[in-house]
């Protein structure tokens, strides 16, 4: 049996709701949950979570999928790599279709291009070659550390026809950002347990003591989320702002410090442009200059422009800082559908257009308030 | 794309292993997590173990959702 499925169980499921709408009625207030991680938006959509909840407790996503938040700049900078003809590109499966300033995707230079389940595929496969392979390093905390201890097995190697395109982000200045830039209202966070797997639940504690924001590190079974969101309740009732650790199984207050030591041993922290959002202080991470001939940037004299041109009718950048649900865009379902996607929430299969058009298309001519209001209704008949 | 999943550590050679993934057995790489010794549970993402799982926590969470069953009286 898989350990997790006991996180599924249907009586336990009821007995938090049944807790969540005790909490909510002694709120009595709305409350807005931001979740900052691709595989929360999916699992909330997944197992029907928000038609569970009492209507004034609203779940919103964040900029939480890292195929969403890469800049066009850098997806041209991948196109052009593989245009060239000079390299093989490597990538994770879901880069594969986010369209570039010209609409064109990596999937369109299918022969170029190689998906990879690891980042040391990518360098197996470098080892299989003669070619330069580049690896699209892709994703948050959780992954910058597999691609970071994959340069170091390159180096111990001496493969010399492997280096990477770094648009690694980081989580938690970025929460911070949307915090202090007060756009969307925030009122907790889930926090994403694996992000947290490497950094541990630490760095989120100035934020939540500055914004009065409770944050919980949650997992991704349907029980994990509905505790979190009764931790969430029953600190706000209590005017707690703490960060706590539903994910215990997983993740400690230190995090990992092994792959945190490794991984600021190839990276170091820059500013980073996040796709639909702009430009956020210190939330990106670039090789540093001793692991410069793995830096395809540096070895391919090439420069990532951030802010490339993109569909001006998707809302991607405002669903992503939650200002927006999925349902509000013009495309939504419409133009923009998985199988022919306009922008990266409906590319990625973590994405939050994504998410909602296969799991709730049918009321995708709803708001998000109603669509959690009358799915409410619908559990309480 | 943080998917990570349960495994069990089958065979362990310095960093690298075999880790049993819902029945599918797997390569991973256990740089990033040395302190782990063959059936341990982990969790696997991209191919690495980055951390591990722990038995008797998943159990106490299991616990305390359960105390929440028996306060509603279902």
């Amino acid at each position: 049996m898989l350990p997790e499925s006991r996180f599924r169980s249907e009586k336990l499921a009821k007995a938090l709701v049944s807790r969540i709408e005790a909490l909510a009625i002694r709120l009595k207030r709305k409350i807005n949950i931001m979740e900052v991680c691709g595989t929360h938006t999916m699992a909330i959509a997944r197992y029907g979570i928000r038609s569970l909840l009492p209507k004034n407790i609203h779940l919103i996503s964040g900029p939480g999928c890292p195929v969403c938040v890469t800049d066009e700049g850098y997806i041209d900078t991948a196109l052009e790599l593989a245009k060239s003809g000079k390299v093989k590109i490597t990538t994770f499966g879901d880069m594969m279709r986010v369209p570039g300033s010209d609409g064109d995707s990596l999937s369109d230079y299918s022969d170029r291009v190689k998906v990879v389940y690891s980042p040391q595929d990518a360098l197996s496969f470098a080892k299989e070659t003669n070619e330069p392979v580049v690896f699209l390093a892709v994703g948050f905390e959780t992954t910058a550390p597999t691609v970071a201890a994959t340069v170091l097995l390159a180096r111990k190697q001496n493969i010399q026809n492997f280096s990477i395109l770094s648009a690694h982000k980081l989580i938690p200045p970025a929460m911070e950002a949307l915090l202090s830039a007060g756009k969307a209202k925030i009122d907790a966070f889930i926090c994403p347990g694996h992000v947290s797997t490497i950094i541990g639940s630490k760095p989120y504690e100035p934020l939540a003591a500055k914004y009065k924001t409770p944050c919980v590190v949650t997992g991704f079974e349907p029980l994990d989320i509905l505790q979190a969101i009764s931790m969430i309740l029953s600190q706000t009732l209590s005017n707690r702002s703490d960060v706590e650790i539903q994910y215990r199984r997983v993740v400690n207050p230190d995090g990992n410090p092994k792959a945190l030591e490794v991984m600021y041993s190839v990276f170091e922290v820059e500013n980073a442009s996040w796709r639909g959002i702009g430009e956020i202080p210190k939330t990106g991470l670039r090789v540093k200059d001793e692991f410069k001939e793995y830096d395809a940037e540096r070895k391919f004299s090439i420069k990532v422009h951030p802010k490339g041109k993109s569909d001006k009718r998707c809302i991607c950048g405002l669903i992503m800082q939650g200002l927006r649900p999925p349902p509000n865009c013009k495309l939504f379902g419409k133009e923009c559908t998985p199988t022919k996607p306009v922008g990266p929430c409906m590319v990625s299969s973590e994405g939050s257009c994504a998410a909602f058009y296969k799991y709730s298309r049918d009321d995708h001519s709803l708001t998000h308030r109603k669509y959690v209001r009358r799915n409410s209704t619908k559990t309480r008949q | 794309m943080c998917l990570a999943v349960p495994a069990k550590v089958i065979e362990l050679k310095e960093n690298r292993g075999i880790v049993d993934l819902a029945g599918v057995r797997r390569e991973a790489d256990f740089s990033l997590l040395p302190e782990v010794k063959v059936g341990d549970w982990v969790i696997i993402h991209a191919g690495f173990a980055i951390e591990k799982y722990s038995e008797e926590e998943a159990q106490e969470t299991l616990r305390l959702i359960s105390e929440m069953l028996d306060a509603s009286g279902e």
